[in-house]
């Protein structure tokens, strides 16, 4: 699959200026059931092995407005290398949406709030979608959303999107995100000191060979996991003082970052099992 | 880290419950279970065995994974809870 069709005449290209928003979330969260309903499209609700990795994307309307969603593949993580965490990942860093939204399992929290961290440390324009909250109410799980809200630095929106509750709420708060009426300031996550040292010196060193704009603590930070890509960004040539592209204008919000030396790949998801452990979903609690 | 009455996960058999206290694995491995769950304080049960003995599903936070033995072998777990 050729990168430069996902990612730059992609969702971009078919959404013309209708902000981008991106839905990012772990596997069985809903997060196609939110894209279903926004988009009224019956799309992909399914990830299993053998199925190619790709993002759908749809359109919503909300209040007149139009919104290209994309809908990113299911992850635990953006870290581990998975074909899928790539594609999320890629999709966040240089696709540049205009909103992400991170649909949380409001009944298993905590194992949520790795990927809701993560996608903070690449971009602060984030609502969290706090879906099932109902069954995590029948579960006996009191959740005070103002202090969750309070805690990460951006809106979380509870919802039963199976049921549209709360859908209405997270496209006035992605509106709010896109036009710049809400600006959100995350809480970034703090290293120890032998980490955050070692961050600043990637961060300067990836400053000189990316756009401005790039997330690049994200980057430093996935370059710490041996992330290959970033290492053999890191390992080439300097660009000479004074070169146009760090120096130059941000580029406008939403569009798609230039990425000299670091092109995404999508790779297809092999059919055959992987080395990575295997989950499912458990039945009860 | 290796502590003292540490064991490895797969050794534990169903219906255990451990605390995470360490992880062995490395690289991307250790990335992937670290996210799946696994860090230091975790509470994992053995939840079943698959018929021939591999792979083995446990509760973790609130979902089932199901690790391959030597995936298991690289976390390490202490007592009962």
């Amino acid at each position: 699959m050729a990168s430069d069709g996902l990612f730059r005449t992609g969702p971009r290209a078919a959404s013309g200026s209708h902000p981008v928003v991106a839905l990012a979330g772990n596997p069985n969260t809903g997060k196609s059931t939110v894209f279903n309903a926004l988009t009224g499209l019956a799309q992909h609700t399914g990830n299993w092995p053998g199925k190619t990795v790709r993002t759908a994307w749809g359109t919503a309307r909300h209040r007149g407005r139009l919104y290209t969603l994309v809908d990113l593949p299911g992850t635990y993580s953006l870290l581990a290398g998975s074909a899928e965490e790539e594609v999320a990942s890629d999709f966040l860093c240089h696709g540049r949406p205009d909103a992400t939204v991170v649909v949380a399992d409001a009944t298993a929290l905590e194992r949520n709030l790795n990927l809701v961290l993560q996608v903070l440390e690449v971009t602060g324009k984030v609502v969290v979608l706090l879906n099932l909250i109902d069954e995590a109410r029948r579960k006996g799980y009191d959740i005070d959303v103002g202090v969750l809200a309070e805690g990460l630095g951006v809106p979380v929106v509870p919802a039963v999107a199976r049921d549209g509750r709360g859908l209405p709420e997270l496209m006035d708060t992605v509106a709010a995100l896109c036009d710049g009426s809400l600006v959100t300031h995350p809480r970034p996550v703090v290293y120890p000191p032998d980490v955050e040292e070692s961050l600043r010196r990637l961060e300067a060193r990836l400053a000189g060979r990316l756009p401005r704009g790039a997330p690049l603590r994200w980057l430093a930070v996935r370059a710490l996991c041996g992330d290959a890509r970033v290492l053999r960004l890191l390992a080439g040539p300097a660009p000479p003082p004074g070169s146009p592209a760090p120096a130059g204008p941000a580029p406008p919000p939403g569009s798609p970052l230039p990425s000299p030396g670091f092109s995404p790949v999508v790779r297809p998801r092999p059919a055959v099992s992987r080395t990575s452990p295997e989950t499912k979903r458990s039945a009860g609690p | 880290m290796p502590s003292p009455g540490s064991v490895p996960l797969h050794l534990l058999p169903p219906g255990a419950a451990a605390k995470v206290v360490g992880m062995e694995a490395g690289g991307p491995k250790r990335r992937r279970l670290l996210d799946l769950g696994f860090v230091p304080g975790a509470v994992v049960e053995v939840v079943r065995r698959s018929p021939f003995g591999d792979p083995t599903a446990y509760a973790i936070k609130g979902s089932v994974i199901a690790l391959r033995r030597e995936d298991a072998a690289g976390i390490l777990v202490r007592g009962d809870v």
